[in-house]
């Protein structure tokens, strides 16, 4: 396995995690680790806990069992306190860009500044431009969130999530609702941002063409359980059903087309 | 007949549960206050959306509640011919009841359902979730300067909607009623007791801007993330506040005035 290589290497070791919500498990017995440096991605069909798996790893949930380590340290046996600092070295760009609805753009990057550190004004000017420039909306400082179209707004999400020059990000979704060239931008700028500030990429997506295209390392999640791990090539050669199935797009397979129901016949004579 | 009860016990086991949700809220939101107080900026900016757009529904409600006293109450006095005493009516009801009641009411509608629906929907949209990813804790950055505008703004509010109406009172009874000017304002000066009357009123202004600012942002922050959910909690807001404000006046004023 070339996830296993050097524990030390790793950004992120999740081991044996298991979780689950009103009685459904989400995951059973997950192990998988992020390498250093690395866009890992995961994928899986929609309701599979990609946005589950993010939190968990940022702590705002907690497992029932198994341990997540980010940079060595256990997410969930840390005080508030430590989890807030490990926190500062997180960034994460949440589906709906989560930007501050009552603050403009500018604010919005920087707010994590202002939040923790005690630069002065002009520094923080400086380095908010800066960020807002390597997302190409230097000049939309002064637009409301409101203003902003869907790639807008994850984009100035971007840049508050590099304002603090975190070690990781996280990605949720990325991808979704974009249109081709929104989505060109984001594909380039998560590549660009993470070989350029030496970040360790996470992106939870089901965009497989634009996913595979920049991953270095891919995990496919079905059903609670990795259904397939590799590099986007041994992926696209795999010959697990699930993973076929996935990448594919095909309509049936292990991921039934229909709901769970009793037999089609019965259910309609029953009927009459 | 045992769904019944399964009904009774899981929505008793509920209510349970959000209380002790909402006082850990609470705790939280006051670990907080200090944090608010170095950084007057938030407050001020919070104090300004709770009390001062406020301000026009409480001065204007606060005249009409003063009129009528004044009619109600000249009409009655009258009778006994102590129209004379129409001040004091006026100025007992408002600073001992009305003022800190009503105005907790419209302020529980005006700002309280407000402050619940923009939580909410920060919560909705992942505005408090990415607040905490940001390593920002919402409680003491979003929560507490509102809770303490709210209980900042209530007494002044309050003692506003008390003035305006003894100024309502005035209006009816001396300028259109024609009860004497002279007697009105010193009967009024010489029965209300600056604490009996006045510092009780403001003790339960405070209790009730606490009590409603409390209620309004522990719903919105335990609102359902869907638009669904944060109607019901803006409604659970306005409702919940009237009752506990009318309940707890009822308890204040039994142990200030009463010999219950």
């Amino acid at each position: 396995m070339a996830s296993s290589s050097s524990t030390e290497n790793n950004i992120v070791a999740v081991k044996n995690l298991c979780f689950s919500r009103s009685n459904r498990k989400i995951f059973d017995d997950v192990n998988l680790d992020i390498q250093r440096g690395k866009i890992t991605a995961i994928m899986g069909p929609s309701g599979t806990g990609k946005t589950t798996l993010l939190k968990l790893i940022g702590g705002q949930l907690t497992p029932d069992s198994g341990k997540i380590e980010v940079d060595g340290q256990n997410v969930h046996r840390l005080k508030t306190r430590d989890l807030y600092t490990l926190r500062k070295r997180m960034g994460m760009l949440f589906q709906s860009g989560a930007l501050l609805t009552d603050m403009n753009v500018f604010d919005n990057v920087a707010f994590p500044l202002r939040e923790h550190t005690q630069l002065p004004e002009s520094m923080i000017r400086s380095l908010v431009l800066m960020k807002l420039h390597a997302v190409g909306l230097r000049g939309a400082r002064d637009l409301m969130p409101n203003e902003l179209s869907g790639g807008m707004a994850r984009r100035v999400a971007m840049a508050r999530a590099i304002a603090l020059d975190p070690l990781m990000i996280m990605y949720d979704e990325p991808f979704t609702g974009q249109d081709p060239i929104s989505m060109g931008a984001l594909v380039h700028l998560i590549k660009a941002l993470n070989a350029t500030l030496g970040l360790t990429s996470i992106i939870v997506s089901h965009d497989v063409q634009e996913t595979a295209a920049i991953a270095d390392y891919i995990y496919v999640l079905s059903e609670g359980k990795v259904v397939g791990q590799g590099t986007p090539r041994q992926i696209a050669q795999s010959d697990s059903p699930w993973v076929q199935q996935f990448m594919n797009g095909y309509p049936d397979g292990p991921v039934h087309f229909q709901y769970p129901a009793i037999d089609y016949l019965d259910d309609l004579l029953a009927s009459t | 007949m045992l769904e019944f009860f399964t009904n009774l016990g899981s929505s008793t086991r509920n209510s349970f549960s959000k209380l002790g949700r909402g006082a850990f809220f609470l705790i939280h939101t006051l670990s907080g206050i200090g944090q608010v107080l170095t950084r007057p900026g938030l407050l001020l900016k919070q104090m300004y959306s709770v009390g001062v757009l406020s301000f026009l529904i409480i001065t204007i409600s606060g005249l009409f509640v003063g009129m009528v006293l004044g009619l109600q109450g000249f009409y009655i006095l009258r009778d006994f011919g102590a129209e004379e005493s129409l001040g004091v009516m006026v100025a007992a009801s408002l600073v001992r009841e009305l003022g800190p009641v009503v105005s907790a009411i419209l302020f529980a509608g005006r700002a309280g359902s407000a402050l619940t629906a923009e939580i909410g929907l920060m919560k909705a949209t992942e505005q408090l979730s990415g607040m905490e990813m940001m390593a920002v804790d919402p409680i003491k950055r979003i929560i507490a300067p509102r809770f303490l505008a709210g209980f900042i703004c209530m007494p002044l509010l309050a003692a506003l909607f008390s003035a305006i109406g003894v100024m309502g009172g005035h209006m009816v009874g001396v300028s259109m009623l024609g009860v004497d000017d002279g007697a009105f304002w010193s009967q009024m000066q010489a029965t209300i007791d600056f604490r009996e009357d006045i510092v009780n009123g403001v003790i339960k202004s405070i209790v009730f801007g606490f009590v409603a600012a409390w209620i309004a942002l522990f719903e919105g922050y335990d609102a359902g993330p869907t638009s669904e959910g944060v109607s019901r909690a803006t409604t659970r807001t306005v409702v919940n506040s009237a009752f506990s404000i009318l309940a707890l006046d009822f308890i204040l004023t039994a142990l200030m005035f009463g010999e219950i």
